[in-house]
């Protein structure tokens, strides 16, 4: 019986584009990554009909293909394998695109009929649709967007890049949420060692309220945008840069502020490409947050099995990745929270014991459900100090994270002395200070994110331009999760 | 012979779109520029042969007959019997098409017809970017995903 297999896809560029491609038979080892080398036999044009291409693929199959239709009015192309060293028998294929009006767009339809040794239907099946057609897809949409058509020998360069307009949201001065103002801007091309961004979801962290009020002026001069972090894809790129391409999906983490804008040059060394299991929205939901729990649990909490964890704001966003990840590694986790609400959520997140408490009083019950805390992860700061100190066990390790009651006062070491205790004081960015560092724990994010180590937190989505109702609900602590801004 | 060709990518299966606009009366329901409509004889409207009558917003009315119909194909044609726009011939096909990667669909709109020398322009206008791209932009906007 034949098997059949139909793909298609739509092409962010023009007919015209995608067909000058694709009407060159020999032209697959220039853009699919699966072809090695190929060449027509007998001398002949790549576009004449009945000719025949000889190639091998990088897995060293070979194949020879012969082009029985070439239609430069209906855009369609239809071959068929003469000889190979796969298993495919009497395989036909037609490639056909249409012109998408609507956006100057193509849409691309791919599909075939063959039949195949017997039991091996479903693998061969597999293998057109996944490693030719979908890959195929992929690839010549990074052929295109590398402007890799419009580099043949002798033809001019690229042209070059201009700025692009963008919305931008500035804090116009320190002060409350109502300094987050929307307005008009330009983004420049990027300049060396830069990727230029279309982002489409930025995170907005406590970070960005600590930089709007003026508490950290060394990252955020009044007047600048905030935002650390974002997720989009890649519109060009500058010179140098190799570990990502045009059309990538990209998220990216950088101590220099100026996220909240829908187009951003940032350094190529901040961003790490995107597996297909993670959109948009959810990277910029979790990087830096699930970056940050990352570095906790593992570099400075050491936690383990039976560590007891005590984290604030456990149903908030770094606050329910800790959770899960830690209940994960075997911890015993105690979280407190502000609400019944969001007592539940942290709770199916994996936080064992939750201390309901509006007025940052959870010592005792701290003590008492689990004796004490090895690991504590504050985000609250000044008003809970003493209720920390009692928290802590014997050599207990209190994490400062964030200030959202006030900033900490200056600390007396004889405090600590009491319990033995240790301090820290870490932020993010000292943890994924090299490119490798950030991809490495990047890598380990999505990977515990896919095994259900952890899992993506509830996200509130907010437009751009209303960045002020974001920073607002998050100091009312009426979210849930994280919140992300679309651009 | 005047041709017309507008197509689109709505953000929904073929399935789910194709149950939206299937109906050959249902245009009310879902393009905007459409008043209200009756098919003629009582028939039934997925019929092939049957005539819908309809009036446009701004008062037009037009007759047309269903030529054919095909849920495998998610393809309607259908030619105008009567029409206030001075078109002969008019036999048009609106056809949907799934995309494989993403839940999404490509959406085409065609039509072919005389008019009067001149005209062509106009009508072109008239009929792709109102009618047509207004109602991919009607659909568009029903299934967007946010």
């Amino acid at each position: 019986m034949l098997q059949k297999v139909v793909r298609s896809t739509i092409i962010d560029a023009p007919i015209e584009r995608v067909w000058a491609v694709l009407r060159d038979f020999n032209s697959h080892d220039q853009w699919h990554a699966v072809v090695d080398q190929s060449r027509i036999e007998a001398g002949e044009r790549s576009d004449q009909v009945g000719c025949v291409r000889n190639f091998t693929l990088k897995d060293g199959n070979r194949i020879r293909e012969q082009l029985l239709t070439l239609d430069d009015r209906q855009y369609r192309s239809t071959y068929c394998i003469v000889e190979a060293t796969v298993p495919l028998q009497r395989y036909v294929a037609t490639v056909t695109l249409k012109a998408v009006t609507d956006g100057n767009r193509t849409f691309w339809h791919w599909e075939s009929t063959f039949a195949t040794p017997p039991g091996r239907e479903q693998e061969l099946r597999e293998m057109v649709a996944r490693d030719v057609y979908e890959a195929g897809f992929e690839n010549l949409r990074r052929h295109l967007a590398h402007g890799g058509d419009l580099r043949t020998a002798g033809a001019a360069p690229l042209p070059v890049t201009l700025p692009l307009p963008t919305r931008r949201v500035r804090a116009v001065r320190y002060g409350g949420a109502e300094v987050l103002q929307p307005e008009e801007a330009s983004c420049a091309p990027p300049g060396a060692g830069e990727v230029r961004i279309r982002q489409r979801a930025i995170g907005v962290n406590y970070i960005d309220v600590y930089m709007r009020r003026g508490w950290i002026p060394q990252l955020l001069a009044a007047g600048g945008a905030p935002g650390v972090e974002a997720a989009g894809a890649v519109i060009d790129v500058g010179s140098g840069v190799h570990h990502v391409a045009p059309g990538d999906r990209v998220a990216y983490l950088g101590h220099t502020p100026g996220a909240y804008c829908g187009v951003r040059s940032v350094p190529a060394d901040w961003c790490v490409r995107l597996p297909a299991g993670v959109d948009d929205d959810t990277a910029a939901a979790m990087l830096l947050k699930g970056l940050t729990a990352d570095y906790l649990l593992h570099d400075l909490g050491h936690v383990a099995r039976g560590t007891r964890v005590l984290m604030h704001a456990a149903a908030g966003g770094v606050g329910l990745l800790v959770c899960a990840w830690a209940r994960s590694l075997g911890a015993i986790v105690v979280g407190t929270v502000s609400s019944e609400e969001k007592a539940r959520v942290a709770r199916e997140y994996g936080c064992e014991h939750v201390i309901v408490t509006r007025d940052y009083r959870f010592a005792d019950a701290v003590q008492g459900s689990v004796g004490g805390a090895d690991v504590l992860i504050d985000g609250l700061g000044e008003t809970a100090r003493a209720e920390n100190l009692k928290a802590l066990a014997r050599r207990g390790h209190w994490i400062s994270l964030g200030q959202a009651t006030g900033p900490l006062a200056a600390l007396d070491p004889n405090v600590l002395l009491e319990k033995s205790i240790s301090f820290s004081r870490p932020v993010v960015f000292d943890y994924v200070a090299t490119r490798t560092a950030l991809q490495e724990r990047a890598q380990r994010l999505w990977t515990a994110l896919e095994r259900g180590d952890i899992r993506k937190p509830p996200i509130e989505r907010i437009a751009l331009d209303a960045a002020a109702n974001a920073h607002a609900r998050l100091e009312s602590r009426a979210t849930v999760g994280a919140l992300i801004l679309v651009a | 012979m005047v041709r017309i060709y507008v197509s689109s990518v709505i953000d929904a299966a073929a399935d789910t779109v194709w149950s939206r606009i299937r109906d050959f009366n249902g245009l009310p329901l879902w393009h905007p520029g459409i008043a209200d409509s009756r098919i003629e004889n009582s028939e039934a409207s997925d019929r092939v042969g049957c005539i819908r009558h309809f009036h446009t917003r701004d008062g037009g009315m037009i007759r047309e007959r269903l030529l054919a119909l095909s849920d495998y194909d998610y393809t309607q044609s259908y030619e105008i019997l009567e029409s206030p726009m001075g078109v002969d011939q008019y036999v048009a096909t609106l056809k949907l098409t799934p995309v494989t990667d993403g839940d999404r669909c490509f959406a085409e709109w065609t039509a072919e017809f005389e008019c009067a020398p001149g005209r062509e322009r106009a009508l072109t206008e008239q009929i792709g970017a109102g009618v047509f791209q207004g109602g991919f932009d009607a659909l568009k906007r029903h299934f967007a995903r946010r």
